[in-house]
């Protein structure tokens, strides 16, 4: 198959475009699977970080082979959700916020001070590994998994601790269980993204993964909605092809970030594509 | 054969006892019901016994087995199902989609049955829609299940909770005052409404303000006052029993249930 010259010129000028999209629809699912459940947790980042540092330095200093690297790069994040996760199971609302916000500034600063990581310079000559077809899969994978355990006995569990934990438990749905597990998901789903975007960058550093990604993580499902798993992707998609539109004017990027929480949180408490995911009623 | 006791049951709230050494027991099969005046601690009791507040002290024993330290989700699995007095659907679903909700603790398939949609997993699917759709048609919703929860009338929703917490089947069905808020049509309606579900083998135990409802339904009636039980008994005993007329009913009250006698069937 050859592609046309001016195809092949688009996908070069837009590549590192084009996998952001990808790399940002998967940060967006990190942040679904926790809000459908009820909980407002902002450890996305930290995921994400701890992907990235881990699956960067398993291919710069151990030289393992990135069909390895990337499901290592899930070790880390999923570890540090079951540490936070157990504690924090009774915290909800704005106090878990802050909590898991709070340690991912943790995190940061334990990067910035270690040397063996880069210190607060970051790591350098990560080998660009990521492909285009890889990013997408994985994205489409997880989509068409969160739709398929959306439409279960699965989905109603979320959507009923979502409005009601209370209802739900005495409904027999084990609403920490489901709390810790859709950590875990938003860790594995944060941590490939992480590692992904490490090996399509060649540079990372702490401050990637701090308080501002977070927020954006939150703005993509708060734009988006998570009334169905393809909403918040395309909130993500939206606020990262937004910026490219407006070039001249990087400086306000993150100003419009808090500009559109702001207007999604005021008038569309249900999102650009709020509607809800069909259940069929066999 | 008792399905459920309680025993001690104590639940302290700083400078508040709200239940305060309850020893209840709950015959296997029909109809019981706890009365009491406003923050009597019926709700509290409730809580306690499906495990939403945990007891500060006593024990609950459900069908021989000891559940006073089980989370909620435990007990719901046991067979301990139940409505809200303040009606708590889940109101960005479908009529249908709440009483699946329901069927919670009885399906099974797992994660990967459910994403590759594997035969167990349609299987279990459809007969989870069969019994919503059973549950229903017992409290007469069936020609509402594609109906948003939010859009039923209030006697239709507190219908629908009964119909989501009957779904899987319970042994005891706990019912906090479901004919608050209901026209005498609809308590009527109500009324035989639980019969039927006691006569399918549930074991019904309601908390009620309407003691005209209570009298003509109950087996057996436990009093609550102050978070203490001052008597258990059937409606005749409670009605004529002084203590109860004199520190709880009150005289207006129990002059009223007199000139009712005989004819306490639920309007």
């Amino acid at each position: 198959m050859t592609i046309p010259g001016w195809l092949d010129d688009f996908l070069w000028t837009y590549q590192t475009l084009i996998h952001d999209l990808g790399i940002n629809g998967l940060l967006a699912l990190a942040m679904y699977v926790v809000l459908a459940v009820g909980q407002l947790s902002l450890g996305q980042a930290a995921f994400m970080g701890l992907g990235a540092y881990s699956g960067a330095l398993l291919s710069m200093k151990l030289h393992w082979p990135f069909a390895l690297v990337l499901p290592a790069s899930c070790v880390a994040p999923v570890l540090f959700a079951l540490a936070i996760g157990v504690p924090t199971l009774r915290l909800s609302g704005v106090y878990l916020a802050i909590a898991t916000i709070g340690l991912g500034e943790v995190l940061r600063s334990v990067y910035i001070n270690w040397d063996y990581v880069g210190g607060a310079l970051g790591l350098n000559g990560i080998p660009e590994r990521a492909e285009t077809w890889m990013i997408f899969s994985l994205l489409g994978v997880a989509l068409l998994a969160l739709f398929l355990v959306g439409r279960s006995r699965f989905g109603r569990a979320m959507e009923a601790m979502r409005e009601d934990a209370t209802a739900a438990a005495a409904m027999g749905i084990n609403v920490q269980r489901y709390h810790l597990m859709a950590l875990v998901t938003s860790a594995i789903l944060a941590g490939l993204a992480g590692s992904l975007g490490a090996h399509e960058a060649d540079f990372i550093s702490p401050g990637e993964y701090g308080f501002e990604p977070a927020v954006t993580i939150l703005s993509f499902a708060l734009l988006g909605g998570i009334g169905n798993p393809a909403a918040p992707v395309a909130g993500a998609w939206f606020l990262t092809l937004l910026p490219e539109m407006m070039r001249d004017l990087p400086e306000i990027r993150l100003a419009l970030n808090g500009v559109i929480i702001v207007l999604a949180v005021l008038f569309l408490p249900r999102g650009l594509f709020g509607w809800r995911m069909k259940r069929r009623a066999a | 054969m008792m399905l459920l006791t309680t025993h001690g049951l104590t639940r302290r709230y700083s400078g508040l006892v709200a239940v305060d050494g309850v020893d209840l027991a709950i015959p296997e099969g029909g109809i019981h019901a706890v009365i009491g005046p406003n923050g009597a601690g019926k709700t509290t009791l409730f809580n306690l016994l499906t495990g939403i507040v945990p007891p500060t002290e006593g024990r609950i024993v459900f069908d021989g087995q000891e559940i006073a330290t089980l989370p909620a989700h435990r007990r719901a699995a046991l067979g301990i199902a139940r409505t809200f007095q303040n009606i708590r659907l889940f109101s960005s679903m479908s009529v249908l989609e709440n009483v699946l909700t329901g069927m919670h603790p009885r399906l099974s398939s797992n994660l990967l049955a459910t994403v590759f949609r594997l035969p167990r997993f349609r299987a279990e699917e459809r007969d989870a829609v069969a019994s919503a759709r059973a549950a229903l048609e017992m409290v007469g919703l069936q020609a509402l299940a594609d109906s948003s929860a939010d859009a039923l009338s209030y006697g239709d929703q507190r219908r629908l909770e009964i119909a989501r917490a009957l779904v899987a089947a319970p042994r005891l069905l706990l019912l906090d005052e479901p004919a608050a808020g209901m026209n005498p049509a609809e308590t009527a309606g109500l009324g035989d409404l639980i019969r039927r579900i006691a006569a399918d083998g549930t074991t019904v135990l309601l908390v009620e303000h309407d003691m005209h409802f209570v009298m003509g339904l109950s087996e057996t009636i436990s009093v609550l006052n102050f978070g203490r039980l001052i008597f258990t008994g059937s409606p005749r005993e409670v009605r004529s029993d002084p203590k109860v007329v004199e520190a709880y009913l009150g005289a207006r009250l129990a002059a009223k249930l007199h000139a009712h006698a005989g004819t306490t069937d639920g309007q």
